[in-house]
């Protein structure tokens, strides 16, 4: 059984139909050809199909599309201005050499931003607590913490 | 160009021209592609992991609606051929497995490929897996290596041997270098099955294009399987062309076939686009893991701490299939003695089939398991002598024109002095216990070596032009696996022809338009492709100099190109842009481009038994030092320090190298303390990411790490590789620390709690 939902994505208001167990991993990269969130475990154990939803990441894997029916939603391609510029998060990892096979990338920068929009300062122990959920197995996690811990300073000044 | 020369762009931490992209999250992954008409593909795999198949009835399942093609064994034009990994050298020796596209008959692990599936949808696609019967008769499987060794065992694949591979080094007689031992430390250690754990799971795409050929769009390692899979079809190889993407992590797992000869099939049969991309449990259940092994080492010293004599014997689970268990196998014997000064040494080592999953490439390549080995016996022999365990073993490391155990001669730095040191100094005070913690830190070194064995015959290409307008073009078919691969040919040809990085274009991996470079394994692309740019680049650069030369009446030898333009180094003040040089080139017919061919040193390898000579190019040394906190209630460890230093010969992007060595230590660690595939009677008990524990951001050190650049490497600008390199040491370093915090060593891998909990009890009952 199919029904409409109505989901503001990446500030754009969208109609769509979906069944009642479409997943809205599936409803991003599928309906909305928005890859940046990607299939890593389907079962909400990498972190690397992370999304805000209202502002706060969630896995987009383990979320029913109709269970967020009206919510905002802000994918990695919905971060940098319409510029083009870089979100400060996203300049931070590319400086930071932050990024290796990419494939966890948008999750860990959407983790990242949430996480500055919410403690603008954390601390080392704050981000390796926040970040937790997300997993890279290319970096060792060293060059993202940095990389969130020096946009913040950044962000601040 | 080996000496220090000032270089504008080589060396700088500058950010990958892929970064980019991939941070704006627009990188295009396998799975990331969609064609329209486009059918899902599902794999069936078996349930057993020795059965016998009696019969598959695939009838419900093509009539289930939506369903286009279902297909077995009896399907594929050609189900069975010999394993190839891009090598275009026939080895022979056996040193080349059996590669069954689909079981027939019987199944030898579970997890196998039985049947595929093209649907409409993946939900139907699902479904008509369910619907597919497949009749089993389970036979008796053999999971142990050493009961497989056995002559009553039974055989896993019929018609051959379970043993696949005997190989031996032999140096001195080790009988008499133990009389001469004045202590002797013999133990036997163990390494478990491992999982790359890559985040994106296998997957691909392909189509049949406008011409008819199968054109295969995947994420891999290895592009060059295109003629693998052409002899699967039965066509010619000039009709199956694969196009690489970016890939999600590779680690060794995406350097066998994994989803092309399925989707070549589908598409084939169904005349439409397949999509086929593996669920995180497929992943693990059916793609290849790092062998295990069973390492039983004696080393003798002196009392002084001078080593006699090291005897090793190795054995190694293949689990079903071949694959690369004898080159893992061949690179561990070359490793087994480490790289230590040893007057006689002997090495034994079998790989062996068995029903497990089947095991081929990881990270390190059978360097790491053997490195666990012969670090915690130098840890043993530092005990026993009563010397630092940085003294003992620089006393004992080999030093450039030395020889390794096989007689290949170290021809090039072996920095392991400076990394001890460097590493030494490094972890500083020591942390203070508190409570039941206990502190330790331990060190270790290794060597691994980067690019193939000489006897591969290994070679690669890269093409390099200049456009009208002074942009740079450079189409090398490398595979990008996120150690900045392609980013580095980038900047090798910015570095020589003078102009900004952003002025490049790379296309990379299509073996349609992109000439052959090769696997990107054995860290071999900065090697081999990074000399191959560094060639074509300098023609190009002639070509330039020498026109600009006749333009402005300057030696072409005071010519620079610096900044887009050509430049008088002495100061004239002369000067032209380069486009200019390149406009008058074009209209004087002049190339503008050069292809370079760049080929390692090739030997042959006199006999597979006996291993002797130079097998590798060049090795990359380095050591890890830990600090870690033990929990003497609970078994804990927490890794406090992590420090990795490495020769890396010269860093061509700092940030990259860092990157590379800081993710090999995290690699390295979850070896140590967490990562096991652990399989009961060949079931996989740890198909997802609850069962098997990466690790996280909380439970990592920031990882230190101290570069050495010796620029002796034989990559472009004196480099050598890391990729690899950077896993080998940490488990050791990892263990020793824990064995001088708590006074109990562990010989198995990973050193869970339970095990330390274990070992600390029996240490208390002795008393
Ligand atoms: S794909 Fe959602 S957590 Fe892994
Ligand atoms: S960069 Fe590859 S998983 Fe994080």
């Amino acid at each position: 059984m199919k029904k409409q939902i109505t989901l503001t994505v990446n500030g754009v208001k969208r109609e769509l139909f979906v069944a009642s167990n479409e997943l809205l991993l599936n409803v991003l990269r599928d309906h909305l050809e928005l890859t940046g969130a990607k299939y890593g475990c389907g079962i909400g154990e990498c972190g690397s199909c992370t999304v805000l939803l209202d502002g706060e990441p969630i896995l987009a894997c383990l979320t029913l599309a109709m269970a967020v029916d009206g919510s905002d939603v802000v994918t990695i391609e919905g971060i940098s201005g319409s510029d083009g510029r870089l979100h400060p998060v996203q300049e931070s990892f590319l400086n930071h050499g932050a990024v290796q096979c990419g494939f966890c990338t948008p999750g860990l920068i959407l983790t990242g931003k949430a996480l500055l929009d919410e403690n603008p300062q954390p601390t080392e122990g704050e981000i390796r607590e926040y970040i937790r959920g997300n997993l890279c197995r290319c970096t060792g996690y060293t060059q993202i913490v940095k990389a969130i811990k020096d946009s913040s300073v950044k962000g601040k000044a | 160009m080996n000496e220090k020369t000032e270089l504008r762009i080589i060396g700088k931490p500058i950010p990958r021209h892929d970064a980019w992209e991939k941070a704006f999250g627009l990188t295009c992954y396998a799975a990331d592609f969609s064609l329209p008409g486009m059918l899902y593909g599902k794999v069936l795999r078996s349930n057993y992991p020795s059965a016998r198949i009696l019969s598959v009835n695939t009838s419900r399942a093509e009539r289930l609606k939506g369903v286009k093609a279902v297909l077995t064994a009896k399907d594929v034009p050609r189900n069975e051929s010999v394993t190839r990994f891009g090598q275009t050298h026939v080895v022979g020796g056996g040193f080349e497995g059996l590669y069954r596209v689909l079981a027939d008959r019987k199944v030898h692990f579970m997890g196998e490929a039985v049947a595929l599936v093209a649907a409409e949808a993946e939900e139907i696609a699902e479904k008509a897996l369910e619907l597919i019967r497949v009749d089993y008769e389970p036979l008796p499987g053999i999971f142990d290596p050493i009961e497989a060794m056995k002559p009553d065992a039974p055989l896993v694949q019929e018609g051959r041997p379970n043993i696949i591979t005997h190989y031996e080094v032999v140096k001195g007689d080790v009988k008499m270098g133990f009389s001469e031992a004045d202590i002797i430390v013999e133990n036997t250690y163990r390494v478990p099955f491992v999982d790359h754990a890559y985040l994106e799971p296998e997957s691909g795409m392909a189509w049949i294009d406008e011409d008819g050929v199968i054109t295969i769009r995947v994420s891999t390692q290895v592009i060059e399987h295109f003629r693998g899979i052409a002899d699967v079809l039965n066509l010619p190889h000039n009709r199956v062309r694969v196009i690489g993407t970016y890939v999600g992590g590779g680690f060794g797992g995406k350097e066998d076939i994994t989803v092309e000869a399925f989707l070549a099939l589908l598409t084939y049969k169904t005349g439409r686009p397949v999509k086929l991309t593996y669920t995180r449990e497929e992943s693990i259940l059916s793609h290849s893991k790092r062998h295990p092994y069973v390492m039983i080492y004696k080393t003798g010293a002196k009392k002084d701490g001078r080593l006699t004599a090291l005897e090793a014997k190795l054995v190694s689970d293949a689990g079903a299939y071949v694959y690369l268990s004898p080159w893992v196998l061949l690179y561990s014997m070359v490793n087994a003695a480490g790289p230590y000064r040893i007057p006689h040494v002997k090495v034994d080592g079998y790989t062996v089939l068995t029903n497990n999953t089947f095991t081929s490439a990881n990270r390190g390549f059978g360097a790491p398991q053997v490195c666990f080995a012969y670090e915690s016996q130098m840890d043993e022999l530092a005990r026993r002598t009563g010397l630092e365990p940085e003294k003992i073993r620089m006393m004992n490391y080999l030093e450039k024109g030395e020889a390794l155990a096989t007689g290949q001669i170290l021809e090039r730095h072996v920095a392991l002095q400076e990394t001890t040191e460097k590493v030494i100094e490094a972890l500083e005070e020591r942390t203070l216990p508190s409570g039941q913690m206990r502190i330790g830190r331990g060190i270790a070194s290794g060597m691994t070596s980067y690019g193939r064995m000489v006897f591969l015959h290994d070679t690669s290409r890269s093409h390099v032009s200049i456009e009208m307008d002074g942009s740079v073009t450079i189409r090398a078919g490398i595979q990008d696996i996120g150690g900045g691969q392609a980013s580095s040919l980038c900047q090798i040809t910015a570095e020589i022809l003078g102009v900004p990085i952003e002025d490049i274009k790379i296309y990379i991996a299509d073996t349609a338009l992109t000439p052959f470079a090769g696997t990107t394994t054995a860290t071999r692309q900065l090697y081999m492709s990074g000399n191959a740019t560094l060639m074509a680049a300098l023609e190009v650069r002639k070509v330039l100099v020498h026109k600009a030369a006749g333009m402005l009446g300057i030696d072409p030898e005071s010519l620079d190109l610096v900044d887009r333009e050509v430049i008088d180094k002495e100061g004239t003040g002369k000067s032209l842009p380069l486009k200019e040089v390149v406009r008058a080139c074009a209209s004087d017919g002049v190339p503008l481009y050069h292809v370079a061919l760049f080929k390692a040193p090739f030997r042959n390898i006199a006999q597979f038994e006996r291993i002797e000579g130079q097998v590798f190019p060049d090795f990359t040394f380095g050591t890890h030092g830990a600090e870690v906190a033990v929990d003497e209630e609970t078994g804990r460890i927490q890794v406090l320090k992590l420090i990795s230093s490495f020769d890396v010969g010269r860093a061509i992007n700092r940030l990259s190298v860092e990157g590379q060595i800081e993710g090999g230590a995290i690699y390295g660690m979850g070896y140590s303390l967490t990562e096991e595939v652990i399989l009961n009677q060949g079931i996989t008990m740890t198909p997802s990411f609850s069962e098997y524990l990466l690790p996280t951001s909380m439970d990592v050190p920031d990882v230190e790490t101290i570069l050495i650049e010796s620029g002796d490497g034989v990559g472009p600008f004196g480099a050598k590789g890391v990729g690899e390199p950077s896993v080998c040491s940490v488990a050791p370093a990892i263990a020793n620390a824990v064995f001088n915090a708590i006074g109990v060593r562990i010989y198995d891998l990973p050193l869970t709690p339970e095990k330390i909990v274990k070992a600390l009890k029996e240490k208390k009952d002795m008393g």
